[in-house]
């Protein structure tokens, strides 16, 4: 904190010796820009503080053998977090192994193989797909994927697979955009390298171009992750909001499931302030601000593991 | 212009007693879409033996160099005619493999371009993608290859760290193991030391001369003394053909065409 102030202090002092409006609007400016940078942060602050203010204390008025419990009922003030948790983590896994594979795939094709107007026509239109209102896809979900599901042998389409497959389209513009990016930027020299050596096409996009891309690529399944982990209004309306954790019996992807989001969206508008069940809710908040903390965290290591170190160049 | 260009007496042909062509070149033409870029190019390279092409740029030496293992495939709308032939065989025929070719043609380039992964992955990288040798057979291929490039011993103690971790000189050499890991036969190199400094490039050179005991080398350069002092037969390009091909201290001594003597005096180019 002292040194801030000192930095800050500093150009004062100089337009002070120096007595122009120049430096004066300089250190407003700078001011300025550094108030905006900083209220970001403070802002995440305040909201992580209320968080924990509406929050912990259900973690201290809620027995722990509750909060572990594998029913969420709050009439009967039964807490279980885990189904909830259980329902997230199905959503989302089955999400990011749909839309990974297939999100790389697809920027693969769009970077290297595809020839430049469909590279040029395809882009565009895939980033138009992120601007699609969840509450959109919700609905095609509901109304079209739901009875496939259910076609297809499950007992209800509203399951936990129907949820997946929702959030993997939500999420695989994010992933084709940002992965193409990434093929895009590795440099052709070492796609030149490779080819010299007689490598073929595919050897060479598959051992050289995507490894030399991985920290791009790997920010762009986490930015998917981070969507679908985040998701409501789309899962809310096709996951079929049973909080029970699914038998492993019948196929725990298709039954129904109730994600964490969905819970606190659907009971937020009828428990009173400051109830138990209102502070459980937002103990479920901190759970998934944590998890998704935990996964960015998990990124920016895995980034820093795999950039390498350059030499200072000659 | 051609029989002027190669005079088999002076070139030191089977017939005189020389080496032995590795590469023959016949009325070979180069098109980028409608732009000509080389013309009707007969020559042969010698095998063993350091070949350097020199001339100012953009006048296709490149090209020519890119194109003896078909890396202008690559390029939109390129497209030659004529033979190159490889040990007889037209490199350019239908039914050749490309992958296969390249595979005896190695190539360096003008900027090191090690991958971004370990200098052991750098170097394993074409015997892997091949084929699937054994762990001990590409551990020795390895070895001998850095060996070869005179960079074993100063990355012995250190095969896993990062390609990137090696000075400009060292990526350089480490992209010559790389290509001998493949065991070629002709080795081309683009202005391999346009990017070294002084010593890196006295490095590289020697490591030529030592090559070219076992390999055929051709290295495309913009450095006159270069060409001079590391090259048995020299080709001087001027606007897409080549204008004169010799022994190297001939060619520098008593170059017979006039554009020849202004450009390696340094009148022209």
């Amino acid at each position: 904190m002292l040194k801030t102030e000192q930095a800050a202090s500093l150009p004062a002092a100089q337009a002070e010796t120096t007595p122009s409006r120049r430096h004066s609007g300089e250190w407003w400016i700078e001011q300025i820009i550094r108030g905006a940078g900083l209220s970001t942060i403070f802002i995440i602050g305040l909201i992580f503080l209320f968080l924990l203010r509406e929050g912990l204390p259900a973690f201290v008025r809620i027995s722990p053998l509750n909060l572990l419990g594998v029913r969420w009922y709050p009439i009967e003030e039964l807490y279980g977090l885990l189904p909830l948790l259980v329902g997230s983590l199905l959503v989302t896994v089955g999400a990011v192994v749909i839309a990974v594979p297939l999100g790389l795939i697809t920027a693969i094709y769009l970077g290297e193989i595809a020839p430049l107007w469909q590279r040029e026509l395809l882009k565009p239109l895939i980033e138009v797909l992120a601007g699609i209102p969840s509450i959109v896809l919700g609905f095609l979900g509901w109304v079209a994927l739901a009875p496939l599901v259910q076609q297809a042998g499950a007992p209800t389409g509203l399951t936990a697979f129907t949820g997946a497959l929702i959030l993997a389209y939500m999420s695989l513009p994010t992933i084709i955009s940002i992965s193409e990016d990434a093929l895009y930027a590795v440099p052709k020299e070492y796609r030149d390298a490779s080819l010299a050596i007689g490598a073929t096409e595919w050897q060479t996009i598959w051992r050289v171009v995507v490894p030399a891309a991985r920290s791009g690529i790997v920010i762009a399944t986490v930015l998917g992750i981070g969507r679908a982990i985040g998701e409501t209004m789309a899962v809310m309306m096709v996951t079929g909001n049973a909080a029970n954790i699914p038998s492993l019996a019948t196929g725990m992807f298709f039954q129904p499931v109730r994600t964490m989001t969905a819970t606190i969206a659907a009971e937020m508008g009828e428990v009173a302030q400051g109830s138990l069940h209102y502070q459980a809710l937002f103990a479920i908040g901190i759970v998934l601000f944590l998890l998704t903390f935990a996964i960015n965290s998990l990124a920016s290591m895995l980034i820093g593991g795999g950039k390498q170190q350059r030499s200072s160049q000659l | 212009m051609s029989s002027d260009v190669l005079d088999k007496r002076e070139l030191n042909t089977p017939e005189t007693g020389g080496p032995k062509s590795k590469i023959e070149v016949n009325d070979f033409n180069f098109f980028y879409g409608t732009f000509q870029a080389l013309y009707d190019l007969t020559l042969p390279i010698y095998e063993r033996h350091i070949t350097a092409l020199i001339g100012p740029s953009g006048c296709g030496k490149s090209t020519f160099l890119r194109a003896l293992n078909r890396m202008n495939d690559t390029v939109i709308g390129a497209r030659a005619e004529g033979e190159v032939l490889l040990n007889g065989q037209d490199i350019y025929a239908p039914n050749v493999d490309v992958t296969d070719l390249r595979q005896r043609v190695g190539m360096v380039f003008q900027r090191p371009n090690p991958f971004p992964q370990s200098i052991y992955d750098n170097v394993a990288f074409g015997p892997r993608v091949l084929g699937r040798p054994k762990a001990r057979d590409l551990a020795e291929i390895v070895e001998s290859s850095l060996a070869d490039a005179a960079l074993w011993d100063e990355v012995k103690d250190r095969l896993d760290a990062s390609a990137l971790t090696l000075n400009p000189g060292q990526q350089q050499r480490l992209c010559i193991a790389r290509t001998l890991a493949v065991r070629p036969e002709v080795i081309l190199m683009d202005e391999p030391c346009s990017a070294l400094d002084p010593v890196a490039t006295l490095h590289v050179e020697d490591l030529m001369r030592r090559l070219s005991a076992q390999y055929t080398i051709v290295i495309v350069t913009h450095n006159m003394q270069q060409a001079a002092r590391a090259s048995d037969y020299t080709g001087f390009f001027w606007l897409g053909k080549l204008v004169e091909y010799r022994r190297t201290p001939e060619l520098f001594a008593t170059p017979k065409e006039a554009l020849t003597e202004a450009y390696i005096s340094g009148r022209q180019g």
